[in-house]
């Protein structure tokens, strides 16, 4: 055992102290104070921040775009998997990689792509405005931003699985005379439901915390079109500390149920997600 | 399984497949999944970002040189990327010892520690802001301690970098664990056993080996922290020319109505993402392919 790279006690010790010290000042103490400030009020201003009528509007916003974006991006991602990884054909490097470049597109420029193309100066802008139809600074916007920023989510767990499950099963299915669809349902979705649950849990926190996306084509219309996070900057804006960290609290909350269902993922069921953007 | 010729019958007296496109197979559907596929992600994705390129290219060079490389553009660019430079070398260290801690050692809670590393991807990003300003500011926590040393970190460029470090942490550990364990620690043992010193087994042993999954998570934090806005904007002072990240002059550009403006320096900044992300599959590529060998 003598001669591994930390070979004594002391080099053991100073390595943990040094991990433990970076995620204590970074990833635990962000986390604390979240709910420090959100209760620095005290409990019953903590409770009127989040039933106040614009903090309900914004929760419910919230839900309803995720609602709507991740199913989407789920019958995206099986559509995509299906495709690329029971059949064989040219440029598939080329899709997957398209698939994934919402990822390396910065929130900002995400929300600007749609007001460059909705939005009244935009280029489909004055047809939609002839036909009363508006979709910046109103709920569709909010819901296209966000479904580009969750795209990859779902296809990205999915791909490698299935291209490593191969297709000697749904092969199997239908020589016995499964349809295609009883195959994909029989078969394919009990072999990748763990990976699949990991997608959407990935793509939903996303897409209920999406920040910047939303900020450039939601217009911040309180009551309408704020959605949580963005509930967070306005009262946060207006020096309303504690409100903005109690309705920031929820979304922490959020994000540790994402995390423990995560890692319970990842224990009990072997999925080994690819996790990040 | 990949032979050019199957002249079986595909089952069930199906159809078989003529298209040249695809080859032949059992399994039905590709033509429904394909199409659904290319049509869903031409219109949320491709689509929409070729509107962007469209109208940048809609502008003269000289006005594009103008307003996408204007003095105020050209330091919220330095500011976006050498913040991110920052803070991916701050992480890449520091992802390295979390990585190596959560590997190589045992101690109760690490699975615990180990779940909590993915915080900053699942903490909406406006959170990670609020959160990390509180601590930052002059009466914050952190900031209260520091503030009688005279090093102020919210409200300037230092609280970009630290916002970035928050942000970036978990894509250089996520990275280097897979790699490290791989590695294992039979290696630096065979290494001590002909004399490497510890210095020398990480030099020549464990960093060649793991050196290209670091530089993986570095790009990846990197590219992250240049588009990153949510969790920045409140810890940045803001300031034109001083404080001002690159994607927050975007939105100041639109909120102004200058939609030229807005483009020019989306288009600068797509175009700067893409290179990384090239940079990463050749990256990544690379890897397996030595992986295999």
């Amino acid at each position: 055992m003598a001669g591994t790279l930390a070979p004594s006690r002391t080099g053991r010790v100073v390595l943990m102290v040094l991990a433990f010290a970076f995620l204590a000042l970074f990833i635990v103490a962000p986390l604390v104070a979240v709910f420090v400030e959100a209760l620095s009020k005290g409990i019953a201003t903590y409770g009127a921040a989040l039933v106040e009528p614009d903090a309900l509007s914004a929760i419910k916003l919230t839900l309803l775009v995720a609602a709507i974006s991740v199913p989407l991006n789920v019958l995206f991602g099986l559509a995509a998997s299906w495709a690329i990884t029971k059949f064989d054909f040219p440029a598939k490097n080329l899709l997957i990689t398209l698939i994934d470049l919402p990822f390396s597109v910065s929130p900002v420029v995400a929300g600007l792509i749609y007001v460059l193309l909705f939005g009244a100066q935009g280029w489909l802008g004055p047809w939609l405005e002839a036909h009363n139809v508006q979709i910046i600074f109103a709920v569709p916007g909010i819901v296209l931003a966000t479904t580009f920023i969750t795209f990859p989510f779902v296809a990205r767990e999915l791909i490698p699985l299935m291209e490593e499950q191969g297709r000697d099963d749904e092969e199997a299915a239908i020589s016995l005379g499964a349809s295609g669809w009883q195959a994909f349902r029989k078969v394919t979705l009990p072999n990748v439901r763990w990976a699949l649950l990991y997608g959407v849990l990935l793509c939903n926190a996303r897409a209920m915390g999406e920040f910047g996306a939303v900020s450039v084509v939601s217009g911040h219309i309180r009551g309408k079109t704020n959605t949580m996070p963005l509930h967070v900057e306005i009262l946060y804006n207006e020096y309303n500390f504690a409100a903005a960290f109690a309705v920031a609290s929820l979304l922490a909350l959020l994000a540790l149920a994402t995390l423990a269902l995560k890692s319970i993922l990842e224990w009990r069921y072997g999925v080994h997600g690819k996790g990040h953007p | 399984m990949d032979l050019p010729d199957i002249s079986v019958d595909t089952g069930g007296g199906r159809r078989p497949r003529r298209s040249s496109f695809v080859q032949p197979s059992v399994i039905p559907g590709f033509g429904l999944t394909f199409g659904f596929t290319l049509a869903w992600l031409c219109l949320i994705v491709l689509l929409p970002l070729s509107a962007l390129f469209l109208r940048a290219t809609g502008m003269s060079w000289h006005d594009f040189l103008e307003v996408g490389f204007s003095t105020r553009a050209l330091r919220a660019y330095q500011l976006s990327f050498g913040a991110s430079l920052a803070a991916g070398a701050v992480n890449t260290v520091s992802g390295l010892i979390i990585a190596w801690v959560l590997v190589r050692y045992s101690f109760p809670g690490k699975r615990l520690i180990g779940a909590l590393v993915d915080l900053p991807f699942a903490l909406p990003t406006a959170v990670a802001g609020i959160a990390l300003t509180a601590l930052y500011a002059q009466n914050g926590w952190i900031g209260g301690l520091i503030a009688p040393l005279g090093v102020k970190i919210a409200f300037t460029r230092a609280g970009v970098v630290i916002a970035l470090i928050f942000i970036g942490l978990p894509f250089v550990v996520r990275s280097v664990e897979p790699v490290l364990a791989d590695v294992g620690a039979d290696v630096e043992e065979a290494a001590a056993t002909l004399g490497a010193t510890p210095l020398q087994t990480f030099r020549r042993v464990i960093l060649p080996a793991i050196g290209p999954a670091l530089l993986t998570g570095f790009a990846l934090a990197f590219a992250r922290g240049v588009g990153e806005y949510g969790s920045v904007i409140f810890i940045a002072g803001n300031m034109p020319y001083r404080s001002e990240i690159a994607p927050l002059l975007i939105v100041t550009q639109l909120e102004q109505f200058d939609y030229a403006g807005a483009t020019a320096i989306a288009s600068v900044m797509l175009v700067a993402a893409f290179v990384v992300l090239l940079f990463v599959n050749l990256l990544q590529r690379w890897t397996r392919k030595r992986g295999v060998a």
